[in-house]
């Protein structure tokens, strides 16, 4: 029982979890949204799911940004770093997933310059070792990395770095919540609200859902008991009628936000009028593009681009997965041509993924329950 | 290169979504938005850029994002986050990401004891 002994605070797991038994009213279906990735990645891995209520149902939402990207974005990132004398650099998550001729990896084993890089600033650092070449950074994130590509450009600017461009396809969370709000097929009652990119962006960007969609929005950590207690204060809002934002993450999440990271996002980037996201289409105002007096660091500035679209294949089921329609387990493809090994879909690929989730970690299922008997 | 890796194995892991607890060692003489940060041990420039508005001192602890600190933590704090990161499974990949800054070659992987 390795894994149950990594679980600190056994006993304020219990008592989150009889709260949240005690709370939810049996005559009652409730489905909750996890918005970020690492949340969902997080509630597999604990097993949570395991010591909710069954009328308690956990939605898995579109904060994995590998999962979101479209499969174009990444042949037209490779198409531009198939020129000669370019480097593609790009975050280890971009490595595997794959484009309509193979992942940045297998493009690497095909002769191509790919570079696994832990920051954009090692990129920007590659292009200052390799004034020859040119380094194309793909980047990508939500609010959470995307301060940190503004800043990396207005570093290049600054050194007068000019073998170095940004494939930018940083996207914002706030369109996406609110395209799947709109969605027809989607009754939600509550969000657990995205740790890390809040630190960038504060709590009152939610307000509106509160507000506007009567909807609890809870920000929340990414510990078991973070989980559970944010799906208590969920529940002790919808008991009372009650709809507003409260932040259960407060040690890390200012309720402003960071100021300076929003600062260096607004300089260097602007919106998008539209954006695809893989499994949930065009959406407006949903992504960031590199303002105009930074073209020079803009790869779609600098070079032609192909602006591909790639429909996914018909067998796989990423859209409806990724609004929450089906369970991962419910598409045709999961578990037999689908798999973290050999991935179809993009919900496969990232370990935040719930695809991968769920198949990595489902036979971790009893964990918890066992660690409650074990504590009860 | 130090920004490299072939580790096919943990190339699963979301790494951009990490955040990575770590303690101010010193801040640069010539340039006060670089500092050398320590994680358990390993040590490591980090751009400190987007902490202009609250700049933080040697001695506080901050949450590390793909390279960049972005939000002063307590101690107590780190010390949690650390172990979610156990938690989580993703401890080796959040060391093996600080290993892989390369923000400034004169500090090079050190080990403290």
């Amino acid at each position: 029982m390795r894994f149950v002994d990594e679980f600190r605070q056994p006993e304020l797991i219990s008592k989150a979890a009889e709260e949240i038994r005690r709370l939810a009213d049996p005559g009652r279906h409730y489905r909750m949204m996890e918005v970020c990735g690492g949340h969902t990645h997080a509630i597999y891995r604990f097993g949570l799911k395991d010591v909710l209520p069954s009328n308690l149902e956990l939605i898995h939402g579109p904060g994995c940004p590998v999962c979101v990207l479209p499969m174009g974005r990444i042949d037209d990132g490779l198409a531009v770093a198939r020129q000669p004398d370019v480097i593609f650099a790009a975050f280890g998550d971009m490595m595997r997933v794959p484009g309509t001729q193979g992942s940045p990896l297998e493009h690497k084993a095909r002769g191509m310059d790919v570079r696994i890089v832990y920051s954009p600033a090692d990129a920007l650092k590659l292009a200052r070792t390799n004034p020859d070449k040119h380094v194309l950074f793909f980047a990508i994130g939500f609010e959470t990395t995307a301060p940190s590509t503004a800043l990396t450009i207005l570093r290049a600017k600054a050194e007068g770095i000019k073998n170095f461009s940004v494939f930018c396809n940083h996207v914002t969370i706030i369109p996406a919540i609110r395209a799947i709000l709109d969605s027809p097929d989607m009754r939600l009652d509550a969000f657990i609200g995205p740790g890390h990119v809040s630190t960038v962006i504060g709590c009152r960007p939610y307000e509106w859902i509160a507000q506007n969609e009567r909807k609890p929005i809870v920000v929340c950590g990414f510990e078991p008991v973070d989980l559970l207690q944010s799906i208590v204060m969920l529940l002790r809002q919808l008991k009372a009628g009650e709809a507003k934002v409260e932040n259960q993450y407060k040690r890390v999440v200012p309720w402003e936000g960071n100021r300076a990271a929003l600062r260096a996002m607004s300089e260097v980037f602007q919106l998008r009028s539209y954006f695809e996201w893989r499994g949930l289409g065009f959406i407006s105002q949903s992504a960031l593009r590199i303002r105009d007096e930074y073209a020079e660091w803009d790869t779609e500035q600098r070079f032609s681009v192909p602006g591909v679209r790639v429909t996914d294949p018909k067998a796989a089921q990423c859209g409806e997965v990724l609004k929450g329609v089906l369970k991962p387990h419910q598409c045709k493809l999961f578990g037999q041509e689908c798999t973290p090994e050999h991935p179809i879909g993009a919900l496969m690929v990232s370990s935040e993924g719930s695809c991968a989730a769920y198949y990595n970690y489902e036979h971790r299922k009893m964990a918890t329950a066992n660690i409650l008997i074990q504590t009860a | 290169m130090s920004g490299e890796s072939e580790n096919t194995e943990l190339l699963g892991a979301c790494r951009m979504c990490l955040a990575i607890p770590g303690k101010i060692i010193e801040i640069a003489s010539d340039n006060p938005e670089s500092a050398l940060i320590d994680v358990v041990g390993v040590r490591r420039r980090v751009d400190l850029g987007l902490l202009q508005d609250d700049p933080p001192v040697p001695g506080d602890w901050v949450l590390i994002h793909v390279g960049f600190a972005m939000s002063k933590i307590s101690e107590q704090d780190a010390i949690e986050q650390m172990e979610t990161l156990k938690m989580l499974g993703e401890s080796d990949a959040a060391l093996q990401e600080v290993s892989g800054y390369s923000l400034d070659d004169s500090y090079k992987l050190k080990v403290s004891k």
